[in-house]
C-alpha cells in the first residue's frame, strides 16, 4: 500500500504541556498499532488524525481522502436497542431505511451479535457493547478505522473476540489505527508499530523487528518494562 | 377545633361526590396547567439542548439567565402578562386578558425557563459522555441536540414534572391574568386563596386535598416510568 497518511511537525499544546510534539510520520501499512507509555499521547494522536482535536502546529495530509470510523475504549451506547445503535451510524450518513437495516442486521451478524439486536444496547455487557460498537463502525465500511484501546476494559474473552472482529475488518481491506496496551495483542495484530514516547514520535519499525530488536532505547526500555 | 374538623369532613364529601363545581375548578386547573407545561417543554427543551451542546455567543450568559429565571416571581410574571393583554397592551386587541387561554400563557411563560435549564444540566451531562462517539459519526450540533433529548427522554420526564408541579401550585399568575371569575378563570389555588379569606374552609380545604394528590400521584407515576425504564434501556 503506497502511503495514506502523512503528519508534519504535528503538535498539540495545553497550556504548557506539550501533548503532542511536532511528530512527523508517514502511514502505509495497511495495519498500524501506535504503541507507548501511559500519557505519551496514544489517544490524543489518533484524535488529532480523526479529526476530534485541532493541532495548534502542523499539518496532516491525506493523499486521497479516506471515509473512516472510530472506536474508543468505552463504547457509547444510545438508550435504544443494539440494532438501532448500529441504523444511527448509517442514518447520519444519510443512508434510506431499507438500506440502514439490510446493513445493520449485516454487520450485527458479522460481530456474532444476530441473536441479541433487539435488546437494550446499555443492557448488554461490556464487551458485548464494544463488538455492538465495532459493528456502528463497521457498517459504515470505512476505508480508515481508528480504534483507542479498544479491549481496555474488556474479560481476555472478549478481548480474543474483538480481536477477532478487528482481523476481520483488517481483512476485508479496511485500514486499522489503533493503539493497546496488550503487546501479544499488538503483534497479532500490527504489520507496523508506532512507537510514541512523551509526545514525541520515537520510532516507526516492521511488527517482527519492533519485537525483536527495537531501534531506540525507550522503545527496548517499554518493552523490557511491559513485558512481565 | 370543631369548626376545623367539620371543614375536614365537608371536604371529604365534597370530594367524595365529585362536587360538580369542585370538579369544574379541578379539571381547568388541570388543562391550564397541562397545556402550559406542554406548550413549555415544546419550547424549552430545545433551547435546554442547545444551550447544552452549542456554540454560540451568549451562551453562557443565557445558562445563568435561564437559571436565575427558575424563581421568577409569578406575580411578577402575571403582571408582565396582563400589561401585554391589558386593552392598552400591544395585544390588547386579542381580548385574552381574564380568559383561560391568558392563564396558559402566563403559566407557559413562568415554566419554561424551568424546562430549559433542567433540561441543559440533564443533556449536559451526557454530552461529556457522547460527545466524541456523536462527533464521529458525523453528527452535528443540531443533531447531536435532537439525538441527546431523544435518548434523555426519561430523566426529561423530570424536567417536565417540575414545570407542571409549578404551574399547577401557582397562584400569583392566574390570579392577575385570570382574573378568578366563577365558573371560567377559577383555578384550584386561586379557589383556595378567595375561599379561605371568605372564611369558606370546606371547599378550600377539598381543593387543598385534591392538589396535594394530584401533585403526589403525578410525581408517583413518574417514579415508576423512570425506575421502568431505567430497567428496560438502561
Amino acid at each position: 500500500m503506497s502511503a495514506w497518511l502523512s503528519i508534519e511537525n504535528l503538535g498539540l499544546t495545553e497550556g504548557a504541556t506539550r501533548i503532542i510534539d511536532s511528530a512527523t510520520l508517514t502511514l502505509s501499512a495497511q495495519r498500524n498499532v501506535v504503541l507507548g507509555p501511559n500519557g505519551a499521547g496514544k489517544s490524543t494522536l489518533l484524535r488529532l488524525i480523526h479529526g476530534l482535536l485541532h493541532p495548534s502546529a502542523g499539518q496532516i495530509r491525506w493523499p486521497k481522502l479516506l471515509s473512516q470510523a472510530m472506536v474508543f475504549q468505552r463504547p457509547v451506547m444510545l438508550r435504544t436497542t443494539a440494532l438501532a445503535n448500529v441504523e444511527y451510524g448509517l442514518k447520519l450518513k444519510g443512508h434510506g431505511a431499507a438500506e440502514r437495516a439490510r446493513r445493520a442486521s449485516d454487520s450485527l451478524a458479522r460481530v456474532g451479535l444476530e441473536l441479541i439486536a433487539d435488546r437494550p444496547a446499555r443492557l448488554l455487557s461490556g464487551g458485548e457493547q464494544q463488538r455492538v460498537a465495532l459493528a456502528r463502525a463497521w457498517a459504515l465500511e470505512p476505508e480508515l478505522l481508528i480504534l483507542d484501546e479498544p479491549t481496555a476494559s474488556l474479560d481476555p474473552a472478549s478481548s480474543r473476540e474483538v480481536e477477532r472482529i478487528i482481523n476481520e475488518i483488517a481483512a476485508s481491506g479496511t485500514r486499522i489505527l489503533m493503539t493497546t496496551h496488550n503487546l501479544g495483542q499488538a503483534k497479532r495484530i500490527a504489520e507496523e508499530i508506532v512507537f510514541i514516547d512523551r509526545g514525541r514520535i520515537v520510532e516507526q519499525t516492521a511488527v517482527e523487528q519492533f519485537f525483536t530488536l527495537p531501534q531506540t532505547e525507550a522503545a527496548q526500555r517499554f518493552l523490557q518494562e511491559e513485558t512481565p | 377545633m370543631t369548626t376545623i374538623s367539620d371543614s375536614f369532613l365537608t371536604a371529604w364529601q365534597l370530594v367524595a361526590a365529585a362536587d360538580a363545581r369542585l370538579a369544574g375548578i379541578v379539571l381547568l386547573s388541570l388543562r391550564v396547567s397541562l397545556i402550559a407545561t406542554v406548550i413549555a417543554c415544546i419550547v424549552g427543551m430545545p433551547v435546554g439542548a442547545m444551550l447544552a451542546v452549542g456554540r454560540f455567543p451568549g451562551r453562557r450568559p443565557l445558562i445563568v439567565l435561564f437559571n436565575g429565571l427558575m424563581g421568577l416571581p409569578p406575580v411578577v410574571v402575571g403582571l408582565l402578562v396582563y400589561l401585554l393583554l391589558s386593552r392598552a397592551g400591544p395585544l390588547g386587541s386579542m381580548g385574552l386578558l381574564f380568559s383561560p387561554t391568558a392563564m396558559v400563557i402566563a403559566q407557559a411563560i413562568l415554566v419554561t425557563p424551568i424546562v430549559a435549564a433542567l433540561t441543559r444540566q440533564v443533556v449536559a451531562d451526557s454530552w461529556s459522555e457522547y460527545r466524541e462517539q456523536l462527533r464521529s459519526l458525523g453528527a452535528g450540533r443540531t443533531r447531536s441536540a435532537a439525538t441527546l433529548l431523544w435518548d434523555g427522554r426519561f430523566s426529561l420526564s423530570t424536567a417536565a414534572l417540575a414545570g407542571f408541579g409549578r404551574a399547577i401550585a401557582e397562584v400569583g399568575a392566574v390570579m392577575i391574568v385570570g382574573g378568578n371569575i366563577d365558573g371560567v378563570t377559577r383555578v384550584m389555588t386561586t379557589t383556595i386563596a378567595l375561599e379561605t379569606s371568605k372564611g369558606d374552609l370546606p371547599l378550600a380545604l377539598a381543593l387543598g386535598f385534591v392538589l396535594i394528590a394530584v401533585v403526589l400521584s403525578i410525581n408517583a407515576v413518574a417514579y415508576a416510568v423512570r425506575g421502568w425504564a431505567e430497567r428496560r434501556w438502561g
